[in-house]
């Protein structure tokens, strides 16, 4: 039992995403309105950004951006000395950067689709779209 | 159905945690994605490119290919919002307001003559007085957003920053005014038109260094070529390449922010929003 304790001190991070994903997934699953799909998806969104980060991240070490590197570009006389221990890896914040990008461009469009849905059917509920098309 | 997807997300979640006893520990240096290629990017990225924000180096000369399907995914995202939308049936109904004496005029269908003058504003059906504070606020706030917005964008290859956080920051600053003001005005400070070309423009730069590198002798997008035209070594002119995607890439975004928030605040109709 102490060992389960163990595992979930040393990795809440994790435990944290899945709990956010899930969440999200609930959110697109269950729920009846558009809206709060998009919003769910976006949550799960989040989520994963999250854990993309969180892996990247090491103890005592800080943001990837070189000390002291200004001016002669560690290319003059005296080279810096950078030991890869130091800084945070920066291949999972440029992935989620460009993951972020994505996420808005994905709410944008489907904001638009749901904005054409309500002008179409007068309803953005789930349930009654599908009642108004059988109607038809 | 509740049941179900409560189902569902509880099986889905428990697979996941019960498989994170395999993942590496919060904060553990010797994981596996902190090994091999980012050791590379940290250790030799000052060398070979000259710029001390590892995530700008990575992102606009080691991945600037996946960055610039990035920046059309954005242009794409733009263009589907515009093509969605955009509605050119006018409204039946226009209000004007005499400013001095409050009175409200209302035009039916298209009247050609429009009382556009200083003493007549045009208004939007459901129109709230313009609260002094707010549009003062705002007024005063915006130049200074887009000049910090400006100083991320120039400023993203030696601290926190970069196009998109910098065109993100711009765009803002548009919406704020439209949300602080009306939907008009804003539209007036950045025509449509205006908002379309400089979309693409950005996306055309980004493409335009990399082919210009092509044209030097290079591969696409391989900076160092630049160093043959611009009068700097081949390690900075990497520097000034990415600065110059940047800009492309900010001119984009923040397009693309403002033609997504004016399509979907007014459906399309770009006359009244929020």
């Amino acid at each position: 039992m102490t060992d389960f304790f163990i595992g979930i001190m040393t990795k809440y991070n994790y435990w944290l995403y899945i709990i956010l994903m899930m969440i999200g997934l609930y959110a697109m699953i269950v729920k009846n309105n558009l809206i709060k799909k998009i919003v769910g998806m976006n949550i799960f969104q989040t989520a994963i950004i999250l854990f993309y980060i969180s892996i990247g991240y090491k103890t005592n070490a800080t943001i990837p951006i070189i000390k002291n590197a200004h001016g002669d570009h560690g290319t003059g006389a005296h080279k810096l000395i950078i030991h890869a221990a130091d800084y945070i890896n920066p291949l999972p914040h440029v992935l989620m950067l460009t993951a972020i990008v994505v996420s808005v461009a994905t709410f944008g469009v489907a904001l638009a689709l749901s904005v054409k849905i309500y002008q179409r059917y007068q309803t953005l509920e789930e349930d009654e779209i599908r009642m108004r098309l059988r109607e038809k | 159905m509740k049941y179900i997807g409560l189902l569902i997300v509880a099986v889905c979640g428990g697979i996941l945690l019960s498989a994170t006893s395999d993942f590496p520990d919060w904060g553990y240096s010797q994981s596996p994605a902190s090994t091999y290629l980012s050791n590379h990017y940290i250790e030799k990225s000052i060398e070979e490119t000259g710029v001390p924000n590892l995530v700008t180096s990575v992102l606009a000369d080691y991945r600037s290919f996946d960055t610039m399907f990035e920046t059309a995914v954005i242009f794409c995202a733009g263009l589907v919002c515009f093509l969605l939308l955009r509605n050119y049936n006018r409204q039946k109904k226009f209000f004007y307001r005499h400013i001095s004496t409050g009175v409200v005029l209302c035009f039916k269908d298209n009247c050609k003559n429009l009382p556009a003058s200083k003493k007549f504003e045009q208004m939007d059906a459901d129109w709230i007085p313009h609260d002094l504070i707010i549009m003062t606020v705002c007024r005063i706030l915006i130049p200074f957003i887009q000049i910090y917005a400006l100083y991320v964008v120039a400023h993203g290859d030696f601290s926190p920053g970069g196009g998109f956080q910098g065109g993100v920051i711009f765009g803002s600053s548009f919406i704020l005014l439209a949300i602080s003001y009306n939907l008009q005005t804003a539209m007036k400070k950045i025509k449509e038109k205006i908002l379309g070309l400089l979309s693409a423009l950005g996306v055309l730069i980004y493409v335009g260094i990399g082919i210009i590198c092509m044209f030097l002798g290079g591969n696409f997008l391989d900076y160092s070529q630049l160093a043959k035209i611009l009068p700097v070594d081949p390690i900075h002119v990497r520097a000034l390449g990415m600065l110059g995607v940047e800009i492309g890439v900010g001119i984009a975004v923040m397009a693309v922010m403002v033609v997504i928030y004016v399509n979907i605040a007014s459906e399309g109709r770009h006359d009244e929003g929020l």
